[in-house]
């Protein structure tokens, strides 16, 4: 089996993503001097993570999502996220299968009305996976990511107890072609990671880029310019089981 | 009851020790079979993340905490009819938190990183405690036996026995708190786990310490005298009481909230768990006990109470059952007030079906404590003998 590359390690990629970052990493370029061309297409668009830099505590990163926008029946986002990350085992008891993201169909009690949504990790700032993992193996990134170290997952499913929106996955049966960016493993337990492997390049996490209807917003939280913080700011948004204080990363519009 | 011929006594001996190894053996392979394939070949899911599995192996390591509670009565508290009770108390608890360990480890989807789990700790997790929690309790378990059993350490034997009896109440705690600290679902998050696992644990603990010594007093051919069976017995009947009205109290209080009734008339009168609560772990589990036990027909008759300390035990898996499983087959409720579904079964009511491997697996871990059981009492000074002058020197049963 091919050992997942680091980008860290390789000189040339790590030299592009260094160069990328610089770019990005600024905004904007020098063209002469007290001239400035600003990258305005680009505002909102992830910064790519300088090689060996660790991730940056100033940095929330959250996905707002407009559930009056998902359409009926499409599955984009959950296409995408499987392919973009190897969730592809078909097990017979459909149950024990791995699913990073799904569409629930919510309808309200009261008065019939009918939403559609894609839920996956909400990426809490408080989340209760990280504090019940007796080995450290969950773990919240300093970018507000959670993440399982598949190194020190011992496949306890303490997390999948935990977890107040279901949002994990254990892995019940080997793996094989693997995406090497996404390791994943037999015997532990596996949920949405934001696409951190494309967020460090700078890229948008699969479930965004695919979407047709522009359902989901990435974005820094923390960044008051970024269009996810604007948004938020400026319509009313939801935390799914606000009454819990976990803080979510994830957050829903038209719920 | 069945008392062996002094010549088939040995190979009756082996015979037994045979069957719990082999039994363990069986399980070991399942573990295995398990580890090779995936969790795939077991009824376990993504909804019900624990299986029978951790409902044998939380039953052995609540009983095996609870059944030192015979040493500490002896030790701790001074009665005097314990105290020959308590080094067998010990032996037990070593066994079947050995067995309850076992199964644990070795459903972990990666029982291979046993190192790893010694290795990192995250403070803020009670599986993390575990890992500082159950190497003390062997350790003072085994310090507290040879205190007892080595006539030289025994003044030591009193000092030994109250750290074990504060340990196992905190270890016992961190069992209960496992299901306590979770905010998820609605049959956990409560406070008054912790405290019930540690009522639990008596009851279990010393239902297995009756039928043990039941059976090794009929191998030896001997009866326990009337006076300490009625002591035991009423110590029984008590835990078993005060489990029940822990259970109540939690089911009422859960009912009281709005948001809980739906889980509550589930788990009680509408699901796959409304038999085994009320038949299994209410009526066989506790109202059979406490007639038996106190039944004027029943009560002064070793059969009988050795019966009741069985279906104690009986009762414990089905109340186990109802709590792990049944608390993970009623769905999340991720949004209050609408009914879901999705790919992902949101909304659905789970079913768990054991499969063989982990059946299997459970009774292995049953085979572990039953084998070091089985082995202790042979090699050992384990069986309980009365000097009924000294007992009755220090009050009979009043003492």
């Amino acid at each position: 089996m091919t050992a997942p590359q680091s980008p860290d390690n390789n000189p040339r990629r790590a030299f592009i993503a260094a160069a990328g970052a610089g770019v990005a990493g600024l905004g904007f370029t020098v063209i002469a001097p007290g001239l400035h061309l600003m990258a305005v297409g680009e505002a909102n668009a992830a910064e790519a993570r300088k090689a060996g830099t660790a991730a940056s505590p100033a940095v929330r990163w959250g996905l707002l999502i407009d559930a009056g926008k998902c359409a009926p029946g499409c599955t984009k986002c959950i296409d995408a996220c499987h392919t973009e990350n190897g969730v592809s085992e078909k097990l017979p008891d459909p149950r024990q299968n791995s699913q990073w993201i799904r569409k629930i169909e919510l309808v309200d009690k009261r008065n019939g009305r009918v939403t559609q949504l894609p839920m996956m990790c909400q990426h809490c700032a408080e989340p209760p996976c990280v504090d019940v993992c007796p080995t450290g193996a969950s773990m919240k990134r300093a970018d507000g990511i959670v993440l399982v170290d598949r190194h020190t997952c011992i496949g306890c499913r303490y997390c999948m107890m935990a977890c107040p929106y279901k949002a994990r996955s254990f892995v019940h049966t080997p793996l094989t072609q693997q995406n090497p960016e996404v390791p994943r493993g037999q015997g532990c337990v596996e949920s949405c990671t934001l696409c951190v492997h494309r967020i460090d390049k700078g890229q948008q996490p699969a479930c965004v880029e695919s979407c047709p209807e522009g359902a989901m917003v990435f974005g820094d939280l923390n960044d008051p310019a970024s269009e996810i913080a604007k948004r938020i700011a400026s319509v009313p948004t939801t935390q799914v089981r606000a009454d819990l204080r976990l803080n979510q990363g994830v957050r829903y519009q038209g719920l | 009851m069945f008392t062996p011929h002094p010549r088939h006594e040995e190979a009756l001996f082996y015979l037994l020790a045979a069957i719990g190894g082999v039994v363990s053996a069986i399980g070991l392979a399942a573990a295995l079979y398990m580890e090779h394939s995936g969790h795939v070949v077991t009824g376990m899911n993504n909804q019900i993340v624990w299986g029978l599995p951790h409902v044998f192996a939380i039953f052995l390591i609540v009983a095996a905490s609870g059944v030192l509670n015979v040493a500490s009565m002896g030790s701790v508290f001074g009665r005097v009819l314990y105290k020959p009770r308590a080094p067998l108390s010990g032996l037990l608890a070593l066994a079947m938190i050995t067995g309850g360990l076992a199964i644990i480890m070795l459903d972990l989807g990666r029982a291979d990183r046993l190192m790893v789990a010694a290795t990192h700790f995250n403070p803020t997790s009670v599986f993390g405690w575990n890992v500082i929690l159950y190497p003390v309790f062997y350790g003072l378990v085994a310090v507290y036996l040879w205190t007892m059993m080595e006539r030289r350490m025994n003044p030591y034997s009193k000092a030994a026995g109250l750290a074990t009896f504060v340990w196992r109440v905190v270890l016992t705690s961190g069992t209960g708190s496992i299901f306590a600290f979770l905010v998820a679902r609605q049959a956990y998050g409560s406070a008054l786990l912790a405290p019930m696992f540690i009522v639990m644990s008596f009851s279990w603990g010393l239902a297995v310490f009756i039928v043990v010594q039941a059976t090794m007093y009929a191998w030896n051919g001997m009866t326990l005298p009337p006076l300490i069976l009625q002591r035991l017995k009423n110590l029984l009947a008590t835990f078993v009481a005060a489990v029940l009205y822990l259970t109540i109290i939690l089911h009422l209080v859960n009912a009281y909230f709005a948001k809980n009734i739906a889980f509550e008339y589930f788990i009680l009168f509408d699901s796959d768990f409304a038999a085994p609560f009320w038949l299994g772990q209410v009526l066989i589990g506790s109202l059979l006990p406490l007639a038996l036990l106190f039944l004027p027909a029943t009560r002064t008759k070793a059969l009988w109470v050795n019966l009741a300390a069985l279906l104690v035990i009986v009762g414990a898996y089905y109340q186990l059952h109802v709590f792990i499983i049944g608390g993970q087959a009623f769905p999340l409720d991720i949004f209050p007030g609408y009914n879901v579904k999705s790919s992902f079964f949101d909304g659905a009511v789970d079913h768990y079906a054991a499969s063989l491997p982990e059946i299997l697996l459970a009774v292995g871990g049953l085979g572990i404590a039953f084998t070091m059981t089985t082995i202790g009492v042979r090699i050992l000074h384990f069986l309980p003998q009365d000097d009924l002058a000294e007992l009755e020197a220090a009050g009979g049963i009043t003492d």
